[in-house]
């Protein structure tokens, strides 16, 4: 039996999907026997890591804090080993503006992209630039907020008299922003387990025009269907493309990438998530299961591919 | 063990209307406001540390001595005859005067908003209420698949004017029309007496069911109290002409921000046909409201005085609500405008137009302050630019510290605005929030909103 410290919760936007990640998980290892202590993540982490001293941590936290690397740089510190990728790899999936650049940089499709801190628009005028940008991407044009593997903060700009709003509702969470050229399309998720992709989900919205946060965690609101039907060379080419920036981006133990199916049947990968959600609708656990890996097995898994704290 | 597989299987056996109960992105932001660190303005909290322990002490030794078996028994579904005088003479202490038969105890306030709208609409039924409207109505107002249609408001509360051309115009009769007449849910502001008579006229000329949501008319900061629209019905307008005998006012009353919420103690009072159906509607939810509870109130009401009491939260919560409106002045860009509430619990602040402020919650959650983002108070996307802010569950301290963040939040985003537009006093509101403008209950017009940059409808 392994002592595993469960940590969910935490300040991030997406704190209440967290809890529910974080109670599945708890179930899961308690049924395959392993003592599990439940930490909400606050300013009390350290001194009740200390306390619990696990053998492990499992990281069930989403966005902030838990996704970005925080949470894993104070594992490190305290020789905690902990599941899923390291601190650098959850820094470069986190940063859309990273993430996507060093996709550009290996030739990995990715919609065409603008990002601008907001110091940019203070300091340097950055404002000015915005028609010719306008230009290049057409409309609706999606602005994004960096950091965040939500929906939270995505706004569709139609027209340029949205694009000011838009931009001041993305700065609302993060530093940086990104204009993103718009695909329409299908929206394809592959999951990762072990450096092996599972079968691809689609998430088809059932009436709101586009995917949001809302629908990605409720049941009735989008269909998922899984394996997504798709021909034999798409399906490949989705395989192919997320194993790319699985190793492109350095992640480890399990991710979430996802994709776009332009119309015209060009792929394009939108981003990275180094904690993918594992809800009782999360897609993660949903390919698995397609794959016939169970969830308490599916958890096993996660389990023994942590790695012990390496240098990085 | 429950899979994503097995949980789509039960999809395909919930209700239609629970398509509509869903948790919200924006719920899922307030799980986050529930943390130590953040200084709340989201709730709508009574503070009931203001309770004297000695009382309860008391109260509960009293029905432990006296009554510990009829407390620990089932009741009446009506509630306990004991309850209801106390009731009466709560209603009583607002000018109205009720025949205890015609009362039903509930579990809370919001049991009225459920028990009423199970009672009266099916599914499509239009139920008329104020825009905004209590937030905790809207999930009730969507379980039962009403059609919503939402009355503007301003700064003498619902626009009855508006009312009857929307009446005019609509093909069905409403079932009934909800209202929070005084020191409003979440706007803050007070129906006018004019306004209070021309609804209950048009109730009668027009036999439409009223219910008048009451929490906080004993909440008075300011001012003369104004009659309840069930007075107003009841014996309090001159009698007209082929007016009905009966009333028109349904009454929901609730002890949570007179005495406590803990005790989930609610009232309806309405007329008998109505009454007797909701009863039944009762019946099959939860037989019976706590007899604990109604207990405790009738010896808390035997053993102390009530109205003392609410005057002690009157003078904590006119201090509280003084020291936002003076933080708003203080913290707020000239581009917001507020209402200035003369009782209960809430402020309505409205911003310039290109700001969302459930985007803006993310952002003044950073800075551990939260507040309620006015779409919640709408049905229909609208209130995207408002926000509710609560002044009696936090300390003045705690209130001016959080009007300063979600000031200078809010601040932030006007300049950036105004530096994106290259407009640097970036408004598009028109009317300046001087001393009359903070007045009014500013809401979006159709045409602002379409020009409204965001997610989506």
């Amino acid at each position: 039996m392994t002592r595993i410290a469960v940590l969910k919760g935490g300040r991030s936007l997406e704190r209440q999907v967290s809890l529910r990640s974080g109670a599945r998980v708890e179930d899961a290892l308690a049924r395959l026997g392993h003592e599990v202590v439940p930490i909400d993540a606050g300013l009390d982490l350290i001194r009740r890591l200390r306390a619990a001293a696990p053998d492990l941590a499992f990281i069930a936290m989403h966005g902030r804090d838990g996704e970005d690397g925080t949470v894993q740089e104070l594992l490190e510190i305290l020789d905690v080993p902990y599941t899923g990728s390291g601190v650098l790899a959850c820094t470069r999936a986190m940063d859309k503006v990273l993430a996507k650049g060093l996709m550009v940089e290996a030739g990995i499709p990715t919609p065409e992209f603008f990002a601008f801190s907001e110091t940019a628009f203070r300091e340097l005028g950055a404002a000015e630039a915005l028609p010719a940008i306008e230009e290049r991407l057409d409309f609706p044009i999606v602005v994004k907020p960096s950091s965040g593997g939500s929906a939270l903060g995505i706004k569709f700009a139609r027209t340029a008299a949205d694009v000011p709003a838009s931009l001041v509702a993305a700065f609302s969470y993060d530093s940086r922003v990104l204009l993103e050229r718009h695909v329409a399309g299908r929206d394809l998720a592959v999951s990762i387990l072990d450096g092996r992709s599972l079968p691809v989900v689609e998430a088809v919205p059932r009436e709101e025009e586009f995917y949001d946060f809302e629908a990605r965690y409720e049941i009735g609101r989008t269909d998922f269907v899984c394996p997504a039907e798709l021909t034999t060379g798409v399906a490949e080419r989705a395989h192919e493309l997320a194993i790319r920036v699985w190793e492109l981006l350095g992640l480890s133990g399990f991710a979430r990438i996802d994709l776009m199916l332009a119309e015209d049947g060009e792929l394009t990968v939108l981003e990275a998530n180094a904690i993918p959600g594992l809800t009782d609708t999360s897609l993660l656990p949903m390919a698995a299961e397609t794959d016939g890996i169970g969830f308490d097995e599916l958890i096993g898994m996660i389990v023994e591919l942590a790695p012990r704290p390496a240098a990085y | 063990m429950t899979t994503s597989r097995d949980i789509e299987r039960y999809a395909g056996l919930f209700a239609a209307r629970t398509k509509v109960m869903r948790s919200s992105a924006m719920r899922d932001l307030m799980a986050v406001t529930t943390r130590p660190e953040v200084i709340s303005l989201a709730g709508g909290l009574p503070d009931t540390s203001t309770f004297p322990p000695d009382t309860f002490a008391a109260v509960t030794q009293r029905i432990a001595a006296e009554s510990c078996a009829k407390a620990l028994q089932y009741g009446p579904t009506e509630g306990l005859a004991e309850t209801r005088d106390c009731i009466a003479e709560v209603m009583g202490a607002e000018g109205m005067s009720v025949d205890p038969d015609d009362l039903l105890v509930t579990t809370g306030g919001q049991q009225v908003l459920d028990l009423v709208t199970k009672t009266l609409v099916d599914p499509g039924d239009v139920v008329i209420a104020e825009g905004p409207t209590y937030p905790g109505a809207v999930p009730v107002f969507s379980a039962y698949q009403a059609e919503v249609v939402q009355i503007e408001m301003d700064a003498h509360g619902m626009r009855v004017d508006l009312l009857e051309q929307t009446l005019d115009r609509l093909e069905c009769r409403p079932k009934f029309i909800y209202t929070v007449p005084t020191f409003q849910n979440p706007g803050g502001v007070t129906m006018s007496l004019a306004r209070r008579r021309r609804l209950v006229e048009i109730a009668h000329e027009r036999e439409l069911l009223v219910l008048e949501d009451n929490p906080y008319g004993l909440l008075r900061y300011e001012g003369d109290p104004l009659p309840p629209l069930y007075a107003l019905d009841h014996g309090g307008l001159a009698q007209a002409p082929g007016r009905a005998a009966s009333g028109f006012v349904m009454y929901l009353g609730t002890f949570s921000k007179i005495l406590s919420p803990g005790i989930r103690l609610g009232w309806v009072a309405a007329p008998g046909p109505v009454l007797e159906k909701i009863n039944l509607g009762k019946q099959s939810t939860d037989l019976c409201t706590s007899t604990l509870s109604q207990l405790m109130v009738q010896a808390y009401f035997e053993r102390a005085s009530w109205r003392d009491y609410v005057s002690s939260l009157v003078e904590i919560y006119r201090a509280r609500r003084d020291t936002m409106l003076d933080a708003l002045a203080e913290h707020f860009p000239p581009q917001a405008e507020w209402t200035r509430p003369g009782g209960g619990l809430f402020v309505w602040a409205t911003l310039p137009d290109f700001i969302d402020t459930s985007d803006l919650l993310a952002r003044a959650l950073r800075d551990n302050v939260a507040f309620v983002p006015g779409e919640s108070a709408y049905l229909d996307g609208r209130g995207r630019s408002s926000m509710r802010l609560n002044f009696s569950a936090s300390s003045g301290e705690a209130i001016r510290e959080g009007i300063r963040r979600i000031g200078e939040a809010v601040s932030e985003q006007v300049r950036l605005y105004g530096t994106l537009t290259g407009a640097e006093s970036a408004s598009r509101r028109s009317a300046p929030a001087g001393a009359s403008g903070a007045d009014v209950l500013p809401m979006p017009t159709p045409a602002e909103r379409r020009r409204r940059a965001g997610g989506d409808p």
